[in-house]
């Protein structure tokens, strides 16, 4: 063992142990976006109430803000004295942050939108729900899916910390890995799986952006 | 449908703006089927605000507004703006939406079947002259043009009476927009639609307009046909609003025989005598006499050439007088005969009214005032008390 390099290390770790690595992987993942996919059934909707109440925003955003200043371990511990130690717990902090990306995206789509392109909806006759599905919705959409693209890169390196409140997913491995001697290997094992991970999600929801987009011709 | 009840009713309404001065003050107003309604003024006049509160886009803050004989607050805001066409200044097509999608927006909302649907998308992108394939184009694949186009087809889509245009061709190059006035006008009077149009250009008011609209600081201050409006400007506002070069010009179109011509004519009776035919000459210093008969019919002329030489042959006033006369009726629009009268060599023409009876002529000097107005722009109105000239 002493004898391999490190890369060689970090392949036979991968070889030896590769179904728990991708358990891992899987959990690190779903931990990640089931924490962005709540973010985003509450976040969206905010988005779009504040977008509509202007006055409600500034209150909204900054609150969102503040959430966001705190570092990751620090709101971790806070929610574990509540929550406990588990899933739950990293869920909730995943959860939390995305809400920021996502409610603020979600405004500026829809503050974006030519204001008399709402007006003629609304003067041919839309009722406010066709309005929001038929209009605000579709033309804000991109902008929306920056914003959980964004949540969820985030959301992949604080479900790596999570591991410290016992959540499991590939920070697990990383921390194996500090707590061994010479366990480079084995916190490459975890850690490179993780950026390719963020790298990967947000490449494919980009694509996606691009393919649930309305088109709207050549400009 | 009863052509006599009004399609718009406004009664008292006024709208304001909270904490504001009275955007609209006590408006009355009556729109029939058929009309095209022109509001105009300067902005801030209240035009747009009247225009929103018939599709309840604004709610008046007094006074009552009704739609085919019903109050507006009677209806659901969301089923009436279905029934009234709606094109705004920056046309507001849906971006991602196929031009195909735009045109049967309101369709689609009533849910027609799709079938009428695609019928009615191909009828409307004829009438407007467009292609077919356009239907599957987006709107930022259009020109402004054609992208206006289609936002007044849209306002057609679902047969709504009542088109509302709110300064519709406001950003498009001149050329443009007057392809689309013609265009809108013919449309308007082949589908007898009803246009409420805001604008604050007085030439396309005057070339669309059954009915012009003028406001001001929240008030109507004169609604009248646009000939109306150029012959009877109620006010100094209105008169500055169609502007001192376009009244001018106006006079000429609008102005009647009767208005520049001079009353009593040098005329003599059928059964006076040729003597008293050449003193009455002598006398008023004239070289033709009109010759009428004991009613004042218009029987003739006596030119002093034929006097001279037919004296001793002829009788009578009537051996001699000529009767090939040009003549025009008091409502004749001096328009329509300025270029006959002052290309033929005569030098004056005899109005008559349409018993045939004389009421006075018209001269060439009281048309030079009229054209001389018309090029320097005379301030003070002298055409229709006119003295003077030759005969």
């Amino acid at each position: 063992m002493a004898k391999m390099n490190l890369w060689d290390q970090f392949w036979y770790y991968l070889s030896h142990n590769g179904s728990y690595v991708l358990a891992q992987f899987l959990r690190h993942f779903l931990i990640s976006v089931y924490g962005v996919l709540f973010a985003a059934v509450i976040g969206i909707p905010i988005g779009i109430l504040i977008a509509r109440h202007r006055r409600l925003s500034g209150v909204v955003i900054s609150f969102a803000n503040v959430i966001q200043t705190i570092p990751s371990l620090a709101l971790l511990s806070m929610i574990m004295l509540v929550l406990g130690l588990g899933v739950n717990t990293v869920i909730t902090t995943v959860f939390l942050y995305s809400l920021l990306p996502i409610i603020k995206n979600t405004y500026a789509g829809m503050q974006g939108i030519d204001p008399t392109i709402l007006d003629t909806g609304k003067g041919m006759g839309m009722t406010r729900f066709q309005i929001l599905y038929l209009i605000e919705l579709p033309l804000s959409l991109s902008v929306i899916m920056g914003g959980i693209r964004n949540a969820l890169v985030i959301a992949i390196g604080i479900t790596a910390i999570g591991s410290f409140v016992g959540a499991g997913g590939l920070g697990d491995i990383i921390i194996r890995g500090t707590n061994a001697t010479n366990g480079g290997a084995i916190i490459l094992a975890g850690a490179l799986p993780t950026a390719l991970m963020a790298i990967i999600s947000d490449f494919m929801l980009g694509l996606l952006q691009k393919i649930i987009t309305p088109k709207q011709g050549l400009n | 449908m009863g052509q006599v009840s009004p399609i718009l009713e406004f009664k008292n309404v006024s709208k304001i703006y909270h904490g504001k001065q009275a955007a609209i003050q006590n408006i009355n107003l009556t729109i029939d089927q058929g009309d095209f309604v022109c509001l105009i003024g300067t902005s801030g006049s209240g035009k747009t605000t009247t225009m929103r509160m018939i599709n309840r886009m604004l709610e008046p803050t007094s006074g009552e507004i009704f739609f085919k004989g019903q109050n507006l607050k009677k209806y659901d805001p969301v089923k009436l703006r279905r029934k009234i066409g709606y094109v705004i200044q920056n046309i507001g097509l849906i971006p991602h939406m196929t031009i195909y999608e735009n045109i049967t927006l309101v369709p689609r909302l009533l849910k027609w079947p799709a079938e009428k649907k695609r019928q009615q998308a191909h009828e409307l992108i004829k009438l407007v002259e467009l292609p077919v394939e356009f239907l599957e184009r987006y709107p930022g694949e259009l020109s402004g043009g054609q992208q206006q186009r289609i936002g007044v087809i849209r306002a057609l889509a679902a047969e709504q009476d009542l088109i509302l245009m709110d300064e519709p061709f406001g950003a498009l190059d001149p050329i443009t927009r007057e392809s689309l006035q013609d265009l809108v006008k013919q449309l308007q009077e082949k589908l007898g639609k009803t246009v409420i149009f805001v604008t604050h250009d007085m030439d396309e008011a005057l070339k669309l307009a059954t009915k012009i609209v003028v406001m001001d600081q929240g008030k109507i201050m004169q609604a009248a046909s646009p000939t109306e409006l150029l012959r009877h400007p109620a006010n100094q506002f209105v008169k500055k609003i169609i502007g001192e070069e376009r009244l001018l010009q106006a006079k000429a179109d609008i102005t009647t025989a009767r208005q520049i011509m001079l009353p009593d004519p040098v005329a003599i009776t059928l059964d006076q005598s040729l003597k008293q035919a050449v003193e009455l000459m002598r006398k008023r210093r004239v070289d033709t006499l009109l010759v009428i008969d004991n009613r004042r019919h218009l029987r003739g002329y006596l030119d002093l050439a034929d006097l001279d030489s037919k004296y001793n042959r002829a009788k009578s006033l009537a051996d001699l007088i000529s009767t090939d006369l040009f003549t025009v009726y008091t409502d004749t629009l001096i328009r329509n005969s300025v270029d006959r009268i002052l290309k033929e060599d005569v030098k004056y023409v005899p109005v008559v009214d349409h018993q045939g009876k004389l009421q006075g002529i018209v001269t060439r000097s009281s048309l030079i005032d009229l054209v001389y107005d018309i090029i320097w722009g005379n301030k003070e109105e002298q055409v229709s008390d006119n003295k003077g000239g030759e005969q």
